[in-house]
C-alpha cells in the first residue's frame, strides 16, 4: 500500500479525540494494509521508526526551489507549520503519473541513497501524492509524526484484531523489529508465537486495584504485606545479555532519559519499581521528576539538579530464571538477597512496613504526610505476579484526599464526548494584591470527579455568568465555589501561585458557599509537605 | 475609452457605480441595488429597489422576507438592461445557486463584478461563465497558494467510509445554510447515498426553496424530531456553529464533520474540534483565481475582500494592475457569528 494510505490513517488519528475510534482505526489499519506496510505504518506511529534522513530545511529548499518567495513567506505565516506549508504549496506537476511509493520503499531507499541524491529523491516522491500524502511523507521523514498513539494503545489494538490476550503480545513486542512479520503471521495464525530469546522485552506488570471499605475489613493481616505507594513513576528495569532496557509502565523504552540508571543496571535480571527524584537521601516531590520525563536526552545539568534512583519492590527474573509464578514471600526474599549481593548502585529496596492489624494499618497509612507517598501497597503474601489488574491480590490504599474551597475563575470546553460541555475549570484562591485588598489567583485546573448531573449543572452556570471570552475558554464571574480534592500539594516555581496540585478533582459544588468566604493560598500553603526521608 | 476607476467607485456603502446610480451589494441600506447572491455578507436588508436573478430574489425573501427590497426586479442570466447610460447583464457565477456575476458596459469600457464564485463543477447551481473585460473585480478568500481544492467526491468518500468503519455514530457535517448544504446533499446523492439526510432546522427553509426552484435533494427530514436510535448511522447537516455545541448533544455519538475550504489547514479543523474535515468549497482556489483572471483577460483586476496581498503579488508577476479595494463586511458569513473572532470567514 501506498504512503497515500497512511496519510488518511494518519489524518484520522490526529483529529480523532476518542480511545476507541483510535483503536477502530488501529484494528481497520491491520485488517486491510498488507506486509510489510502495515507493520512499518505502525512502528512509524509509536515512534519505534524514527527518520532523521531529512532535515525541514532541506524540504523547505525544496519547496523553495520551486516557489515564489513572498508567496512562500505569506503561506508560512498563515499556516504556520512548515511541513504542512510545504505540503499544500508543493506545486503538482502535469504529466506525472509514476505510483506513489510503499511506506517500505520510502524506508528501503532512505537506508541506502546517498546523502546527495536525498533532495532528489524526496521531490520525485512529493511529486507522486497529493497534499495529505505529501504531509504525511514529510513529517515521516523528517522524524515529527506525532500522533498520539503509544505503543501500548497500538497493542491493545492488535489484541482487539487478533483476539490474542494483550499480555502475550506485551511478552513479546519488544523482541522482534519492524516490520513484526513474525507477530503478524503469528497473529494470523499462521505461525508460531515468536520467541525473544534473550533480547530485552517488557514483562506486562500487575497492577494494584483501589481498596474498598468492605475489601478492608476481610482482610487478614498475617495474610498481607504493605509498602509505601510512592509518587513517581512505575519501571520495569531489564538488564541481560541481550541488553539493558527501562520500560515505562505502558511499555515504552525510556531508557534514553535515564543514563545514569542503564549505567547502573550491570546486572542480569528484571526488576520492578518506582522512579523517583532523590536528592541527599530524600524523595523530591513529583513536579521535579516531571522535569525528567519525556526527554529523549538529558544534559548535565539535568543529571546534576534531578538525580533519580530506582527504589526496588519486585524481582521478575534472577538471570534467566523467571520467578513470576512464586508467591510474593518467595520473590521479596529473593530480591532482598539479590539487592544485599549486587548492592546496585542509585537502587534501593522499598522497605516493608510490619503491621498486626488492620487498625494500625490504618493509622500508618493516616501518618504518612509526606508528599512523595500517596499510600499504602497492599500486596497478598502468597500472590504470583500475574499481568494486569487482578482482583484480591493486590491492593492500592491511597491516603485521604485533601481539600479547599476554591472560586471558579476560567472555564473550557472538553474534547469528544465533552465537545459540548464546559469540562475543564481553572480554580484559584485568595491573596493579598498588594493594595490592600485581595486578588485571585490560580491554583489548579481539574477535569474530573462530578456526575454527569453536576456537569450539566456546571455547564449552563459558566454559560449565564461569562464575563469574557478567549478562544475556547470563558472567563466566569468570580462567584461559584468548588470543593476541590487534591493527592498532594507541592511548591512549584511553574506555577503563578508557587504551588501545584496532584490529582486535583471536583468534589462538590458549594453553592452553599460565597466565593468570599472560599479558601485563602495560606490555607493551601499549609498542605505542602517536606520532602520524604528516604 | 473611460477608464472603469472614473465610473466605478469604492464607497463607505459598497461598490457604486455612478453613471448608472446603483450600487453593487452595498453594505447599508441604498436606493438602487444590484445583489449578486444571496448570502448575508451580500445581500442586506432594507434597500429600496433590488435587481438580481429570479433565484436570490427568491433566497432573500425567503431569509429577510420584507427587508428583501421594496421594489424587486428578476433578471435572468444574460438578458440586458439599460440603466442610465450603463448597460447591466448578469451572468452565472457558479458560487451557489441563483449567484451572478454583474457585467456592466459604459461607453466602451466594461467591468465585470464578479461577487464570490467557483470554477469547480456544482449539480446545484449554473456553472461560472467567462467573460472578458477591461477590469475583473473579483474575491480573494483562499487566495494563497496553499489553497488547492481537492475533487470534492473524495472528500465525501472520506465521509462514506467513516460512516463504514463506525456505523453506530451520527455523522454530522458542519455546512452553510445556503449553497454548501446543498451541494454536499448533491454530492452524497451522486456518490450513491440514497438514505434519507436529516436536516438541523437552520438548513430546512433553504433545502426546500432550493427543491421548488428544482433542484432535487432526495428524502431530507428534521433532525429535531428524530429520535437517538434513528441517528445511529445517519448523516446530519447542520450550520458549523451548532456541530460541537449543546444541539449536538442529541446525536448518537456524532463524529463531527466541517465543510469547508478552511479545513485545509489543520489548525483550523483542530481549533474547531472537527474530527472529519471536508475541503469542499464554495470559492475558487489559488489556482481556479489565477485561471480565471487570465481567462478573462483583464489588464486590470481589482480584488474585494480575501488575501489581496497574495493574489496582487501573483498578478504583477504576469503584468496585470492589482488593486485592493479593502471593501469592508464581504467575506463574514452569517454561520460564523457565533463564533470567537479570531476565526476566520465562512467559506
Amino acid at each position: 500500500m501506498s504512503v497515500s494510505a497512511f496519510a488518511e490513517l494518519l489524518e484520522r488519528l490526529i483529529f480523532t479525540p476518542g480511545r476507541n475510534a483510535k483503536l477502530a482505526l488501529l484494528r481497520d489499519w491491520f485488517a486491510t494494509q498488507p506486509d510489510p506496510d502495515r507493520g512499518v505504518g505502525l512502528a512509524a506511529l509509536t515512534e519505534e521508526l524514527v527518520f532523521t534522513a531529512a532535515k525541514p530545511a532541506m524540504i523547505r529548499d525544496l519547496a523553495a526551489a520551486r516557489t515564489d518567495p513572498v508567496l512562500f513567506a505569506l503561506s508560512h505565516d498563515y499556516v504556520g507549520d512548515l511541513a504542512e506549508t510545504v505540503a499544500l504549496i508543493w506545486p503538482e506537476r502535469a504529466g506525472v503519473n509514476a505510483p506513489p511509493p510503499t511506506l517500505s520503499e520510502v524506508v528501503e531507499a532512505l537506508e541506502v541513497t546517498p546523502k546527495a541524491e536525498l533532495p532528489a529523491l524526496i521531490a520525485g516522491w512529493l511529486d507522486t501524492l497529493d497534499s495529505g500524502g505529501r504531509l504525511a511523507l514529510i513529517k515521516l521523514i523528517t522524524g515529527g509524526l506525532r500522533v498520539g498513539v503509544s505503543g501500548r494503545l497500538a497493542r491493545v489494538a492488535l489484541a482487539e484484531w487478533s483476539g490474542k490476550p494483550v499480555e502475550e503480545i506485551e511478552e513479546i513486542w519488544h523482541g522482534v523489529a519492524p516490520p513484526y512479520l513474525p507477530i503478524f503471521r503469528w497473529l494470523e495464525g499462521g505461525a508460531e508465537k515468536p520467541d525473544p530469546r534473550d533480547a530485552p522485552v517488557f514483562r506486562p506488570l500487575m497492577l494494584a486495584h483501589p481498596l474498598e471499605d468492605r475489601d478492608l475489613a476481610a482482610l487478614d493481616p498475617a495474610a498481607w504485606r504493605a509498602e509505601w505507594k510512592w509518587d513517581g513513576i512505575r519501571v520495569q528495569l531489564t538488564a541481560g545479555p541481550g541488553g539493558r532496557r527501562i520500560w515505562s509502565r505502558g511499555g515504552e523504552d525510556i531508557s534514553g532519559g535515564f543514563p545514569e540508571i542503564l549505567e547502573a543496571m550491570d546486572f542480569h535480571a528484571v526488576l520492578d519499581g518506582e522512579l523517583l527524584v532523590i536528592r541527599d537521601g530524600l524523595v523530591a516531590p513529583f513536579a521535579d521528576l516531571q522535569q525528567r520525563l519525556n526527554r529523549k536526552l538529558v544534559g548535565p545539568k539535568m543529571l546534576r539538579d534531578y538525580p533519580v534512583g530506582v527504589r526496588l519492590y519486585d524481582l521478575l527474573f534472577e538471570g534467566g530464571e523467571d520467578l513470576r509464578a512464586l508467591p510474593f514471600d518467595e520473590r521479596r526474599r529473593r530480591l532482598e538477597d539479590w539487592v544485599a549481593r549486587f548492592e546496585p548502585a542509585r537502587m534501593d529496596l522499598s522497605p516493608l512496613i510490619a503491621f498486626a492489624s488492620v487498625a494500625q494499618l490504618g493509622e500508618v497509612r493516616d501518618g504518612a504526610r509526606a508528599a512523595s507517598i500517596e499510600g499504602l501497597m497492599l500486596k497478598r503474601a502468597n500472590s504470583p505476579y500475574l499481568a494486569g489488574r487482578q482482583k484480591g491480590l493486590w491492593w492500592k490504599w491511597k491516603r485521604d484526599p485533601l481539600s479547599i474551597d476554591a472560586v471558579l475563575m476560567y472555564a473550557q470546553r472538553g474534547h469528544g464526548k465533552r465537545s459540548s460541555f464546559y469540562s475543564d475549570y481553572t480554580f484559584g484562591l485568595w491573596r493579598p494584591d498588594g493594595a490592600g485588598g485581595e486578588e485571585l489567583v490560580p491554583v489548579g485546573k481539574a477535569y474530573s470527579g462530578y456526575t454527569d448531573e453536576e456537569l450539566g449543572w456546571l455547564d449552563r452556570w459558566i454559560r449565564n455568568h461569562t464575563v469574557s471570552r478567549f478562544g475556547p475558554v470563558r472567563e466566569v464571574e468570580k462567584a461559584l465555589v468548588l470543593e476541590v480534592i487534591f493527592d498532594a500539594a507541592q511548591l512549584s516555581g511553574r506555577h503563578k501561585s508557587g504551588v501545584a496540585l496532584r490529582f486535583p478533582r471536583i468534589a462538590r459544588i458549594r453553592t452553599d458557599k460565597p466565593a468570599s468566604e472560599a479558601d485563602r493560598l495560606e490555607n493551601l500553603m499549609a498542605y505542602v509537605e517536606a520532602p520524604a526521608e528516604a | 475609452m473611460p477608464h472603469p476607476e472614473t465610473w466605478l467607485r469604492v464607497t463607505p456603502d459598497g461598490l457604486l457605480c455612478e453613471p448608472g446610480g446603483f450600487f453593487i451589494d452595498p453594505v447599508r441600506p441604498v436606493e438602487r441595488a444590484v445583489i449578486t447572491h444571496g448570502h448575508a455578507d451580500h445581500a442586506r436588508p432594507g434597500h429600496q429597489a433590488v435587481l438580481a436573478t429570479p433565484e436570490t430574489l427568491a433566497i432573500m425573501r425567503a431569509r429577510m422576507g420584507e427587508g428583501a427590497g421594496a421594489s424587486q426586479q428578476p433578471m435572468r442570466y444574460g438578458e440586458v438592461l439599460r440603466q442610465g447610460e450603463v448597460t447591466i447583464r448578469l451572468v452565472p457565477a457558479g458560487h451557489v445557486l441563483g449567484s451572478a456575476q454583474v457585467v456592466l458596459d459604459w461607453r466602451g469600457s466594461r467591468a465585470v463584478v464578479s461577487g464570490d464564485y467557483k470554477r469547480q463543477a456544482d449539480p446545484t447551481c449554473a456553472p461560472f461563465e467567462v467573460v472578458g473585460c477591461d477590469v475583473f473585480v473579483t474575491e480573494a478568500t483562499f487566495a494563497l497558494p496553499v489553497f488547492r481544492h481537492p475533487d470534492p467526491a473524495h472528500e465525501v468518500a472520506k465521509l462514506l467510509k467513516s460512516l463504514a468503519l463506525f456505523p453506530e455514530r451520527t455523522h454530522v457535517v458542519g455546512c452553510y445554510a445556503l449553497g454548501k448544504c446543498q451541494r454536499v446533499i448533491a454530492l452524497l446523492r451522486a456518490a450513491g447515498w440514497d438514505r434519507p439526510i436529516h436536516l438541523h432546522g437552520a438548513q430546512q427553509p433553504l433545502c426546500r426553496l432550493y427543491e421548488e426552484l428544482g433542484v432535487p435533494l432526495g428524502e431530507l427530514r428534521p433532525a429535531t424530531v428524530a429520535n437517538k436510535a434513528e441517528l445511529r448511522g445517519a448523516i446530519v447537516l447542520a450550520p458549523p456553529s451548532a456541530i460541537a455545541d449543546r444541539w449536538a448533544r442529541r446525536l448518537a455519538e456524532p463524529v463531527t464533520a466541517l465543510a469547508s475550504g478552511w479545513m485545509r489547514v489543520r489548525q483550523r479543523a483542530r481549533t474547531r474540534g472537527v474530527e472529519l474535515p471536508m475541503v469542499i468549497s464554495d470559492h475558487a482556489d489559488w489556482d481556479d483565481l489565477n485561471r480565471t483572471i487570465d481567462e478573462v483577460g483583464a489588464p486590470e483586476v481589482w480584488v474585494t475582500h480575501g488575501r489581496d496581498d497574495a493574489l496582487v503579488h501573483a498578478l504583477a508577476g504576469r503584468g496585470i494592475r492589482g488593486r485592493a479595494l479593502h471593501l469592508v463586511g464581504l467575506g463574514e458569513d452569517e454561520d460564523e457569528a457565533a463564533v470567537p473572532a479570531d476565526e476566520a470567514p465562512a467559506a
